[in-house]
């Protein structure tokens, strides 16, 4: 884990150019107001309900953290890491242009997002990966976690694994959308489950992933229309 | 902002990471070839490829910074902007052709990071969201946590009011002096994101979280209990919660101190945005077009609602905006009256008639389904409005408001996100950005190329629009600033199409699109990054011009007022003609077209361009000036008004032979002031 002043120090004989150099306000930058309070904090009640004056000194409240957010970040990551996975055998397995292209899409934009929940998870003092009770000796392929929704089994891994060309290819997109799909399904548990994808960043991370493989889906569907 | 991923990029510091990790030495970090090797060897796996998934899983680390496609170009890593030294309320500033008039932090309220994560409100709000023992969480973990929870979003202006939309809920400031801006109503009602506009007594707000609620408490929804012992396997109960609130808010203005909500009106997939149509043709209502673009809700908690595709559910909340249609005088029976559907495929019926392949330029074809508007600009005086709908910009024909009907519709092979538009002043152009990366990645770095993440500038012609040019921050950003094009408004600076846009931590930036095939840049103001080595989100969400000022809603450190001032792009007198315009209020979305005033300030405006383009030879020029003077002199007496009318005929005669259209224009328009003069 890093620490502050660490990765400063670490930094400066690197990133010179975001580091300080001549600038500070400058002499017409305004009078910077004082933490502004104020002259009345109101919350609105229920349509037709009046508000209530809060008093000065009320500062924000958030929603509790559900522990459904939390498994959904530790269980999407594990899910993203077959997709990674999946695509690190494309340059082995194809030479098929469409679907390396869309492997390396795939493979940069689920990268990006793993780390997006590790962050997540990491700055709410979260363990990174999803802890069973009773089940001990997690690995990161997920043999002894309950696969997530959309899954490749492990046959199918393996049947990937051996496939070459064409027959790569469309095991590749079918694994992949039959994946995405579980991703949807994932996307929709979390909204249901009650108290939920009330944190703002969670709330738009599973909407972009949402829309995001929604529109993965389409483009495999199109693929396999064309290359059955 | 639409969407998520925050990728905070520093490969240098990432280098950096792996290296101090494994070595453990301050001076053994430096990676470049010339430098001296450590006296001590390191160990061999100190520098090995397997040490970095290591580094790689802090997900605070650096991502390197993935080159510039062939072809492309980035931006400017010369530019003053490029390095400003970090800070949250002690950031480097740099700008051009822009004063900085007044700054107001965010009120106490509105934010858990006062000014550090040692602030005791900080951890207050850390232990309230399960976060138990913090004093192990390096500092830049606790800035970022919950930051969007508070981010400060969207504008609208009505008299001497300014309404700042925020996700937890609206602030209020009294504009009557910009330079003294002062804040009168905070209003707590969360639910993100706080797309917010006016009209009279009326205040609107967008809602699309699932901690929404009717009674605007902040508490949201509780979560589930754990399941008994032995059911853990069964499905739950569905999340219904007949309190949720995902829609629009309306608030009764009248006592500016005290607002009312008097309607809430639920939508399937909430508001992310919403637009305010006011009908010409129609006093007793306005429309609010809303564009929903996240999840939809269960049946149970609102009827009707379906997130299944269109084959399954031809009644499904995907492929459509809602209209609500809002009776001024009783509010409170606000209801949605239709849901067009604007991606329909005409020919066949289909709903998801549109997809996002390319129309123009070459690109791969990517045929995924738009099945959302993200924003939507209208404007009534033309009868038309812009969508920006995720994967195209479209056009509607919106002369009968309730029934939006598409009319065009366009993509673009580097176009991520459609995610808003601006008309010009005469309907003949319109801005799009691409909100690529969704507003919390670093998307301005000098390896990321300017046609992504850009302004797309369209020439707007019978009802067709056609690509123009790209237009991007000229400047090169950091990697933890968080940056893409985002909101702007027009600058009414007569004669010229101009626009001052916001790039959330790239600042402000002020464009000149009169010729829209080579827009530029005529000024700006930009901070440096909230933090050097981790992306804090903030920056600009907005900045529009209201009234002689430029207001930025400036996300995480509050809300800014800025001047224009003269420089080799615009004049003092084209600013004082921008000045000259007064609007009783302004929602940017529901654009209005700008009317200047006859007077000589305008006219001298004009002048000023026209020399600027050489359109009239610089002795005209100068004897125009001096009638102009002797004329503003002498308040208009009768005399001086007939010679302006004497030297407007002269103009008449040379319009025909303008270089340009818009000097054609430009000496019309300057014509027709010198023939009658307004005090």
């Amino acid at each position: 884990m890093l620490l502050h002043g660490m990765l400063l120090a670490a930094c400066s004989p690197l990133c010179g150019f975001a580091l300080p150099r001549l600038q500070q306000p400058g002499p017409e930058s305004p009078h910077v107001s004082n933490p502004s309070s104020p002259q009345v904090l109101v919350q609105p009640g229920a349509p037709g309900e009046p508000s209530k004056t809060l008093p000065p000194s009320t500062r924000p409240m958030l929603p509790q953290r559900a522990q459904a957010d939390v498994e959904f970040m530790q269980g999407m990551i594990m899910h993203h890491q077959q997709a990674v996975e999946m695509t690190a055998l494309i340059a082995a397995h194809t030479e098929n242009k469409n679907v390396r292209s869309l492997g390396a899409k795939i493979s940069s934009s689920q990268s990006d997002e793993i780390r997006f929940m590790q962050r997540w998870l990491a700055s709410r003092g979260e363990s990174l990966n999803m802890t069973m009770p009773g089940m001990p000796g997690m690995d990161m392929a997920g043999q002894a976690m309950p696969p997530m929704p959309g899954m490749l089994t492990p046959a199918q891994m393996d049947a990937l694994r051996k496939a070459r060309g064409a027959e790569f290819d469309h095991l590749f997109l079918i694994g992949m959308m039959q994946h995405h799909n579980g991703a949807l399904v994932m996307v929709k548990d979390l909204f249901d489950a009650p108290g939920a994808g009330q944190d703002a960043e969670l709330f738009n991370f599973a909407t972009d992933a949402d829309n995001t493989q929604r529109a993965e889906i389409k483009i495999m569907q199109k693929m396999l229309e064309n290359n059955p | 902002m639409n969407r998520e991923k925050i990728v905070a990029c520093r490969w240098a510091a990432m280098a950096a990471v792996i290296l101090y990790s494994s070595v453990g030495l301050m001076q053994a970090q430096t990676p470049a070839p010339s430098t001296p090797a450590p006296s001590t060897p390191a160990p061999a796996k100190s520098a090995a490829p397997a040490k970095a998934p290591e580094a790689e899983e802090d997900p605070f680390a650096p991502q390197p910074a993935v080159p510039l496609p062939p072809g492309m170009t980035g931006s400017d890593t010369s530019d003053p902007r490029a390095s400003l030294k970090p800070g949250m309320y002690d950031a480097g500033e740099a700008a051009s052709g822009l004063k900085h008039i007044s700054f107001l932090k965010k009120p106490d309220a509105f934010q858990i990071t006062a000014v550090s994560p040692d602030d005791p409100n900080v951890q207050k709000t850390l232990h309230q969201l399960g976060i138990g023992d913090t004093s192990k969480m390096p500092k830049p973990m606790q800035m970022v946590i919950a930051q969007l929870a508070f981010a400060n979003s969207d504008f609208a202006f009505q008299g001497t009011h300014l309404f700042q939309g925020n996700f937890y809920g609206v602030n209020i400031y009294d504009i009557s002096d910009p330079a003294k801006t002062s804040l009168l109503t905070s209003l707590v009602c969360p639910g993100g994101q706080g797309d917010v506009s006016v009209y009279k007594n009326l205040l609107f707000m967008s809602v699309e979280m699932p901690n929404g609620r009717l009674d605007c408490g902040a508490q949201g929804f509780p979560p589930e209990p754990p399941p008994a012992a032995g059911h853990e396997k069964e499905r739950r109960v569905p999340a219904a919660q007949k309190d949720r609130f995902r829609g629009v808010r309306i608030f009764d203005i009248s006592d500016i101190k005290n607002p009312k909500q008097v309607a809430a009106v639920q939508t399937c997939r909430g508001s992310h945005t919403h637009t305010l149509v006011v009908d010409p043709n129609d006093q007793a209502n306005v429309y609010i077009y809303v564009s929903g673009t996240s999840f939809v809700r269960q049946k149970e908690e609102l009827a009707g609602c379906s997130g299944e595709t269109p084959a399954k559910d031809p009644n499904t909340a995907l492929f459509r905006i809602d209209v609500i249609k809002v009776p001024v005088a009783a509010p409170q029976e606000a209801k949605v009256i239709s849901s067009p559907r604007v991606f329909i495929d005409a020919r066949t019926g289909a709903l998801n008639g549109l997809n996002n392949g390319g129309s123009h330029g070459k690109g791969e074809e990517k045929p995924a389904d738009t099945n959302q508007c993200h924003d939507i600009t209208v404007y009534s005086a033309i009868g038309l409005a812009a969508g920006a709908c995720s994967g195209n910009g479209i056009l509607l024909d919106i002369k009968d408001p309730a029934h939006p009907k598409r009319v065009d519709a366009v993509n673009d092979p580097n176009y991520s996100y459609w995610h808003s538009a601006s008309f010009s002043n005469d309907g003949s152009k319109v801005v799009f950005t691409d909100e690529w990366g969704g507003g919390l990645g670093a998307r301005c770095r000098a390896t990321d190329p300017n046609k992504w993440g850009a302004d797309a500038i369209f020439n707007l012609k019978d009802g067709k629009l056609s690509m123009a040019s790209y237009y991007k921050l000229p400047a090169a950003q950091g990697d933890t600033e968080n940056c893409v094009a985002h909101n702007g408004s027009l600058i009414p600076v007569p004669g010229r199409d101009i626009e001052v846009q916001a790039w959330y931590q790239g600042g402000i930036s002020v464009m000149d699109f009169t010729d829209a095939a080579h827009p530029f840049e005529i000024a700006y103001f930009d901070r440096g990054p909230i933090d050097p080595k981790v992306l804090v989100l903030g920056g600009d969400w907005s900045a529009y011009w209201y009234n002689g000022s430029i207001y930025g809603s400036e996300i995480a450190r509050g809300l800014d007022v800025f001047e224009l001032t003269p420089t080799k792009f615009l004049t003092q007198n084209e600013i004082d003609a921008a000045r000259a315009v007064h609007v009783a209020a302004l929602n940017v979305q529901n654009q209005e077209r700008i009317e200047w005033p006859a007077q000589l300030v305008v006219a001298k405006a004009y002048l000023d361009q026209l020399a600027r383009s050489q359109a009239l030879p610089p002795k005209q020029i100068g004897s125009l000036q001096k009638a102009i003077r002797n004329a503003e002199k002498s308040h208009l007496n009768a005399k001086k008004v007939a010679k302006l009318k004497t030297m407007a005929d002269q103009i008449d005669s040379t319009s025909a032979t303008a270089k340009s259209a818009a000097d054609s224009t430009r000496l019309h328009a300057l014509s027709d002031i010198l023939k009658h003069p307004a005090a």
